[in-house]
């Protein structure tokens, strides 16, 4: 098998699977609970916390467990917009956002809130200017990722945020940090974010486990309330299985940021090198976007059948985005993909369990589809 | 309390000497869909099926809710049974209705014996217990031309019968009892419906769905086995037979002229779902084609088809406009099912531009171009066959 689809989801690392196990056979107390059982579950997460905030050069209270991403962020804009909402109306984000982010905004306009939203230019590159220059003393909440989940592009998030805060220190910026977390290096303080929405399941942690970073002093609504959990900003009895998983992982990967990045680019740099010389085949990610997603269009042929095509001999990428299950993506157009690359593109993601051997398969079974699939008429 | 469901026949009702085997049928089918429920008894009186459980822990409103659902039934009413004493029917009777009552204005009670033992006749049976009604709930008059609510008692050989509400069932024939035919079922939103339709005249379904992987995914099929199950609620288990055509429609695109595309492809695969119905003892085809819907369904392209055909092509959505066809599939509960968004995987195969208006000789002249037959016979050969049950 050759899973090509890291940014989809990645196999749970065996630290994780481990410290699942314990806490479901050993640790199940409640963390609220005031005996020791519950103690020893509040220890579990607190632990995991503390991980994830070394990562991220934070303070453990600013770290609060969700979900999933998804929640992280719907947290943040709404919340925002429910603390803010009535004094400021206007809010900044890209065109290039994980519907995660994207259709919470929608949601906001149809609120009557005020959305700008940047897009790329003619060369697809987002500039850190053109953000900027949206913000003013009218917009509560500016939103931006850090790597593009479509084409591994990576935004000018920093710079922005950076000179965002210095004009506007009250206006809040939130990073969707799902694709660079524990694969770029980042620190809060260098991103100059107020939030960071993070996933485990990108992680070798589990699926149904995500993070927010939430800088001290920044007041966000609570989303979901209840009985109080997480300092009575997310209610509900927190997942100790798969926080402590979450955690372990965590731990284990902060420890190779640097050498799975070098590894990463060494895939991506080979796997260019094998397709410069194929016909039809066009890398659509930069030469500067993260090593772990590349984006390849492949003229004529529709990026589902070629997903199948490879998928019966055993490889694994995705066409567009996972979580739009094959609905044509906005994303790819709005980075000035080529318009026959747009239904043609697939995207192929790494982690540090890929090898050269797995590129060799996929270019080689790509060369196959191309003479042996049928095409795309023009 | 003991509760039990009257069936009450449909068309069957009319039928003449061959009226039992339609019966036979609809036992048999409403036995085998219970059947996950528990143990029933079924007792038959008047063009009406009894069906009381065995079992006191059977959930009814699920029972209903499959029963509902069974063709060949035009009315359905659960009542209570109690012993055939007048005091027991007033008391527990009118409890188990006051419901209903509560919220009336008007009614009237009917009473039908059955078992002419019972000492009260039928209007003293009516007059006494309205009169006792009255008093329990000053709130209704009688009105025995339009009420709101009419209370039945039935005494039977077995006991005696206490409802007031009637719910619709799924009227038409019992499943069997009109033959077999294969529906093409493509995942779109009308084939289920048209499969509906035929199952409601009592037509046993069985259906065949055409795959192409790497151009189809497995989703586009499981999707497609989800609508089945779905239909089956109606149409009882349904034979699935899945035909890969990946290999025919590459060498139609390689060998035939764009244009045809549509149309050839059509016509191949009402070759191969024919000879799966001679292998299968299957009478005739269903599709759901409504006219002018689409490119491939004009007329014209519908007589180039056909020609194919020597059997029974039947199209019960012709004459419908897509709402209405939407309207039934959101009835059976299709409609969600059918708009996921898999089945467009095969746009590679659709020509731009599709012959609107086929000749007939020009679409065999262009078919003639590669000799099919081959790869007909190895489709039907490699075509999976398996039961689908109702969800």
């Amino acid at each position: 098998m050759h899973y090509l689809d890291n940014a989809a989801t990645t196999k749970p690392s065996v630290a994780c699977v481990k410290a699942v196990n314990h806490a479901l056979c050993e640790n199940f107390g409640n963390p609220s609970s005031l005996y020791r059982l519950g103690i020893d579950a509040e220890k579990a997460i607190n632990e995991a916390r503390e991980n994830i905030a070394a990562v991220l050069g934070c303070d453990m209270g600013e770290i609060y467990f969700t979900s999933c991403a998804t929640e992280s962020s719907n947290t943040v804009i709404f919340g925002a917009a429910e603390n803010f909402g009535k004094r400021k109306k206007k809010a900044v984000t890209t065109t290039v956002e994980h519907p995660s982010v994207a259709h919470c905004f929608d949601k906001l306009e149809k609120a009557g809130f005020e959305v700008v939203r940047i897009s790329p230019d003619e060369k697809g590159e987002i500039k850190a200017e053109e953000i900027i220059s949206a913000v003013d003393e009218n917009t509560f909440l500016v939103s931006c990722m850090l790597v593009n989940n479509e084409t591994g592009y990576i935004l000018p998030v920093s710079e922005a945020f950076k000179r965002i805060k210095k004009k506007y220190p009250e206006c809040i910026t939130h990073c969707d940090g799902v694709q660079g977390f524990l694969k770029i290096p980042f620190k809060v303080k260098s991103l100059y974010a107020d939030c960071i929405s993070l996933s485990g399941h990108k992680v070798h942690a589990s699926k149904g486990v995500g993070a927010l970073y939430v800088k001290k002093g920044v007041r966000i609504a609570p989303y979901i309330i209840g009985g109080g959990q997480e300092k009575n900003f997310r209610s509900g009895t927190e997942c100790v299985p798969l926080i402590s998983g979450f955690g372990a992982t965590v731990k284990e990967l902060s420890l190779t940021i640097d050498e799975r990045y070098k590894q990463a680019l060494e895939l991506k740099k080979y796997l260019a090198e094998k397709l410069e010389s194929c016909k039809g085949i066009k890398l659509n990610s930069k030469e500067n976007s993260s090593p772990y997603i590349v984006s390849v269009g492949v003229e004529n042929i529709k990026a589902e059948t070629l997903l199948h095509y490879l998928e019966a001999r055993e490889i694994y990428v995705s066409s567009g985005s996972a979580c739009s299950k094959g609905k044509r993506s906005s994303v790819l157009e709005s980075f000035r993909i080529p318009g026959k690359y747009l239904d043609s593109t697939i995207r192929v993601s790494f982690c540090e369990f890929n090898t050269k051997e797995d590129i060799d398969a996929l270019v080689t079974e790509i060369k196959k589809a191309q003479n042996n699939l049928a095409k795309i008429k023009k | 309390m003991r509760e039990i469901i009257l069936a009450k026949y449909g068309e069957i009702a009319l039928k003449g000497l061959n009226k039992h085997t339609f019966e036979d049928m609809l036992v048999k089918n409403v036995k085998r869909r219970l059947k996950k429920f528990g143990q029933f008894e079924y007792f038959r009186a008047q063009s009406t099926l009894y069906i009381q459980p065995e079992d006191e822990n059977i959930d009814m409103d699920l029972v209903m809710e499959a029963m509902e659902k069974i063709f060949g039934i035009a009315k359905l009413c659960r009542a209570v049974e109690v012993e055939k004493d007048f005091g027991k029917i007033a008391e527990k009777g009118i409890e188990y209705v006051s419901e209903a009552l509560e919220d009336a204005d008007t009614f009237k009670v009917e009473a039908k014996r059955a078992d002419k033992r019972f000492p009260m006749k039928s209007p003293e049976i009516c007059s006494r217990l309205g009169e006792i009604i009255l008093e329990r709930f000053p709130h209704l008059t009688v009105d025995v031309k339009n009420p709101n609510v009419t209370v039945t008692v039935e005494i039977r050989e077995k006991g005696a019968y206490i409802h007031a509400v009637k719910v619709d069932g799924a009227g038409g024939m019992p499943v069997g009892s009109s033959g077999r035919a294969m529906l093409l079922l493509s995942g779109g939103i009308d084939s289920p419906v048209a499969g509906y339709m035929m199952a409601k005249r009592g037509v046993h379904l069985c259906a065949v769905h055409f795959e192409s992987p790497p151009y189809t995914s497995e989703r586009a099929r499981m999707k497609v086995e989800k609508l089945a199950s779905i239909m089956a609620r109606y149409c009882g288990q349904i034979k699935f037979f899945c035909v890969p055509f990946t290999e025919i429609q590459e060498k139609i695109r390689e060998n035939c002229s764009e244009e045809y595309f549509t149309i050839i492809m059509r016509r191949l695969m009402m070759r191969v779902a024919q000879r799966l119905c001679g292998e299968n003892d299957i009478s005739a085809l269903v599709t759901g084609e409504s006219i002018a819907q689409v490119a491939s369904q004009t007329m014209a392209a519908m007589v180039c088809t056909d020609a194919v055909c020597k059997m029974p092509v039947f199209r019960p959505v012709i004459g419908m406009d897509k709402k209405e066809i939407i309207e039934i599939s959101r009835k059976i509960g299709t409609f969600e099912t059918s708009i996921e968004p898999y089945e467009d995987c095969c746009t590679v195969f659709t020509p731009k531009h599709p012959k609107t208006k086929p000749i007939l000789e020009n679409v065999e002249a262009e078919e003639e171009k590669y000799d099919f037959s081959e790869l007909v016979d190895k489709a039907v050969h490699e075509t999976r066959i398996y039961n689908i049950d109702a969800c």
